[in-house]
């Protein structure tokens, strides 16, 4: 495909253009994954630099550092002390003997144990209880502590050289300081600062170490479980305990020909999820969109109170609304029950429990629930769209659709864009939905042994759910956990550079 | 065109008065009638617009009559095909606050809806805030952790989260505790609407603030904080409405330890398949019963809801 010049473009037919256009996107494709390639490329590059920079740097410093400054490279703050900075230098010196106090009695026996994730399971042992002999379990490692705690350990390490690396620096900082003779920060500074320069590290503080304990070390913990035989006969404490299998448990998931029937479960609903977020996700915008657009019409009344009803589905909890949705529509539930009595049916339809109806279902009741978003949403973005392009488009002669489809659509397909990408994301994880109406069902009979049952409604997310609870597989989860986030990850990606309005974050101040 | 050439044409000619005031009836009959048209067209449309929205409402609508109809039934605890109940009464309600637990859940419910609020507005507003307004190493590293980080789906740390609080005894019946503590503690990562919202303010307000000699501090409760009275009442009420729903986290935590749960673990295990016989019309009865306060509330902040959505889309 050669690229045309802008005239030779120009002079294309319609259909040839957007023929033109098609061949061009996917001729980029390779283009794309090679400048992501090179910035991957260039990235690690830098990390290698900055890395040398540092062992430089901090050489140079132990050269022409006084011995205040040289002793500071065993004795955190020394230097801040001597030089009069005590506050400082005892926060450093204090994170020290915390840090040596926790690895003597703690770290150091977790960290040990890493390696094998324990040696010793339970034992039984005969224990004397006031003159019986009694028949105990004595438990002795327990795998998923000691990597919980060996991932915590390996945390207060980096955060132990961190923390000596600032702690030369300010060495440095300070001896250059002296030397000019200026004077250093006190103790009342540093307090200040903490409300005015340093302030982001005030407000930073909490939320950030809530994330890291909450979030991030049990995300870490998740991704390395993935590696490890976790699951029901391998539980860390009362059975076996659980080791280290490498990738194992991601060749299932690769191994076609495998006895698990693994990946073509994974497969299946790999392919549903991406089915379900695309409907999902457009069903509702479009929609919602021509909701919004009845309820704004000039000379319709009580915008107010159609506005109140639709947003009842958003005020009234999910697992109130869903569930009872999904109790209407079952066999015996009261969908059935008046259209019998209509006359309408016969026999009740059974929702729940055909494949492709209860998909239909699903993404029917999935409208119900999220229209309401897409309208208020939308509302608030038809009212900036500026009035005088309809004026301008109406004395043209340009009728209702024409309007839509030149100026309403573009104006919100370009403002809600980011919008689209995230609720797309969000529909791939969309778990209420599926969970509380069907709970996954109607039952695949072919899905995996491995991975628990599966059925047809089944998302990776709700498939991830039921095999952690259920089936107790934990090193499964992890792995499609991992999975989820490569898919999510690549739609972001690719959806992020192709976007033309990637928005400089302070457009609007 | 035509028309035109004709009354040029007539001009030419000499025209009584009484001609004139005639072609002036016919030509104001013309514009009255074309207005007629255009009237009657937007009345049509408009007829079918109510007609549509009409229909929407009823299917809105239908589900909540019908669990409010059904919460009034006294006749059989189960499910049934009709709607209207036999014998109307109050027994599902009295049930549900003698016989069952939902007094406690809803206690706790509303226990985890105060504290959360609270403390997650403020962990959310210094995160946005900070990542907003200041500038400093780092930020758009973390900006861009945060989000990789939430890329990874949930309910994978679950089993994680229940072991670190069990480790500190925050289970079972205690559940709600260790429940508040993880909501709160990993409030900070939805901090993008927030952010979004705090974007909009201009910075010059800072700048000359900064000149007058405000610290960081002062300028983010003097100046700030009270333009960003919507967004801190959007907060308040995402998280004051998320223990409500939560039925996931909640009900794993609370290891079905009736006395740790919220009303979501509580009211979900009801209509599971051993249960669901006998507490199905107490379902609809506690369904409304937590229905009724959040929806109140929530269509009473509606406006500043509407806000936080509105803006958190616009800046993705």
């Amino acid at each position: 495909m050669e690229k045309l010049n802008d005239l030779q473009y120009l002079r294309l037919s319609k259909w040839k253009k957007f023929l033109y256009k098609l061949c061009m996107f996917f001729v980029g494709i390779p283009v794309f994954f090679k400048n992501i390639g090179i910035k991957i490329g260039r990235f690690f590059k830098n990390i290698v630099l900055r890395i040398k920079d540092l062992f430089v740097d901090l050489f140079l410093t132990f050269k022409n550092g006084d011995y205040k400054t040289r002793v500071s490279y065993l004795i955190f703050g020394f230097g801040n002390i001597t030089r009069g900075q005590v506050f400082r230098g005892l926060f450093f010196f204090l994170f020290e003997v915390l840090f040596i106090f926790y690895m003597i009695f703690w770290g150091g026996g977790w960290l040990s144990k890493l390696g094998t994730l324990g040696t010793q399971g339970p034992t039984t042992e005969w224990v004397d209880v006031g003159g019986i002999d009694v028949e105990k379990t004595v438990y002795h490692d327990d795998s998923f502590k000691i990597l919980l705690y060996g991932i915590l350990t390996i945390f207060f390490i980096i955060a132990f050289i961190y923390t000596w690396r600032i702690n030369i620096k300010q060495n440095k900082i300070a001896q250059e300081i002296l030397a000019t003779g200026k004077k250093l920060k006190s103790g009342k500074d540093d307090i200040h600062s903490l409300i005015d320069d340093q302030f982001h590290k005030t407000l930073l503080a909490l939320p950030i170490t809530g994330i890291i304990i909450f979030t991030v070390l049990p995300i870490f913990f998740m991704i390395i479980i993935a590696f490890t035989n976790y699951d029901k006969t391998h539980n860390g404490i009362s059975n076996n305990l659980f080791s280290w299998v490498g990738f194992e448990n991601f060749n299932q998931l690769v191994n076609v020909g495998s006895s698990s029937n693994f990946s073509a479960t994974f497969g299946e609903i790999l392919g549903w999820t991406l089915m379900w977020a695309f409907f999902a996700t457009f069903t509702n915008y479009f929609l919602g969109m021509l909701v919004a657009i009845m309820i704004n019409k000039k000379g319709i009344k009580m915008k107010k109170v159609w506005r109140t009803i639709l947003v009842l589905t958003i005020a009234i909890p999910q697992f109130v609304s869903l569930l009872y949705v999904s109790k209407l529509f079952a066999t015996d539930g009261i969908v059935n029950g008046i259209l019998i009595k209509l006359k309408w049916i016969e026999q009740p339809i059974r929702f729940w429990e055909d494949k492709w109806l209860a998909r239909l279902m699903v993404i029917l009741i999935n409208i119900w629930i999220g229209i309401p978003y897409l309208m208020l949403i939308a509302t608030g973005i038809l009212m900036n769209i500026p009035q005088d392009l309809y004026e301008s488009a109406r004395i043209d002669g340009a009728n209702a659709w024409q309007q839509y489809m030149k100026i309403t659509l573009p104006y919100m397909l370009f403002v809600t864009g980011p919008y689209l990408l995230t609720s797309f994301i969000g529909n791939i994880n969309n778990f209420n939905v599926i969970y509380l109406l069907t709970t996954g069902g109607p039952n695949n009979p072919n899905s995996s042994t491995a991975g628990g049952s599966a059925g047809y409604t089944d998302l990776l997310i709700t498939w991830l759910f039921k095999i952690t609870t259920n089936d107790s597989n934990y090193k499964i989860a992890a792995v499609i956990g991992i999975m989820v986030f490569v898919v999510v990850a690549v739609i972001s990606l690719i959806v992020y550079n192709i976007m033309p309005s990637t928005k400089n974050e302070e457009d609007f101040s | 065109m035509n028309e035109l050439k004709n009354n040029d044409e007539f001009l030419n000619e000499e025209i009584t008065p009484e001609e004139e005031q005639a072609l002036k009836q016919l030509q104001e009959k013309r514009e009255e009638k074309r207005h007629m048209g255009l009237k009657a067209k937007s009345t049509i449309s408009n007829t079918i617009i109510y007609i549509i929205l009409g229909i929407i409402s009823v299917i809105w609508l239908i589900p909540f009559v019908f669990i409010v109809l059904q919460s009034f039934r006294v006749e059989n605890t189960w499910m049934v095909g009709y709607v209207l109940p036999k014998q109307w009464g109050f027994d599902n309600y009295i049930r549900l606050f003698k016989e069952t637990s939902f007094p406690r859940w809803f206690l706790n419910t509303f226990i985890m809806g105060l504290i959360v609020s609270v403390v997650q507005t403020v962990m959310v507003l210094s995160m946005s805030y900070t990542l907003s307004r200041l500038r400093f190493k780092g930020r758009k590293f973390l900006m861009n952790f945060m989000l990789v980080l939430g890329m990874f789906p949930g309910f994978l740390t679950m089993i994680v989260l229940y072991r670190i609080l069990s480790d500190m005894h925050l289970i079972g019946a205690n559940a709600i505790w260790g429940c508040i503590l993880v909501y709160v503690a990993s409030s900070g990562m939805g901090y993008y609407i927030s952010k979004g919202f705090f974007d909009t303010i201009p910075r010059s307000l800072d700048e000359a603030a900064r000149i007058d000699g405000a610290s960081r501090l002062q300028i983010f409760y003097k100046i700030i904080m009270p333009l960003a009275k919507p967004i801190v009442i959007y907060t308040i009420l995402t998280a004051f409405m998320a223990p409500w729903g939560d039925f996931v986290f909640a009900r794993y935590i609370s290891n079905f330890t009736s006395s740790g749960m919220n009303v979501a673990a509580g009211l979900y295990a009801w209509l599971e398949k051993d249960m669901i016989n006998q507490m199905y019309t107490t379902f609809c009865a506690g369904g409304v019963i937590v229905s009724i306060p959040i929806t109140i509330l929530f269509l009473c902040l509606q406006k500043y809801y509407v806000e936080g959505v509105t803006g958190g889309a616009v800046k993705g």
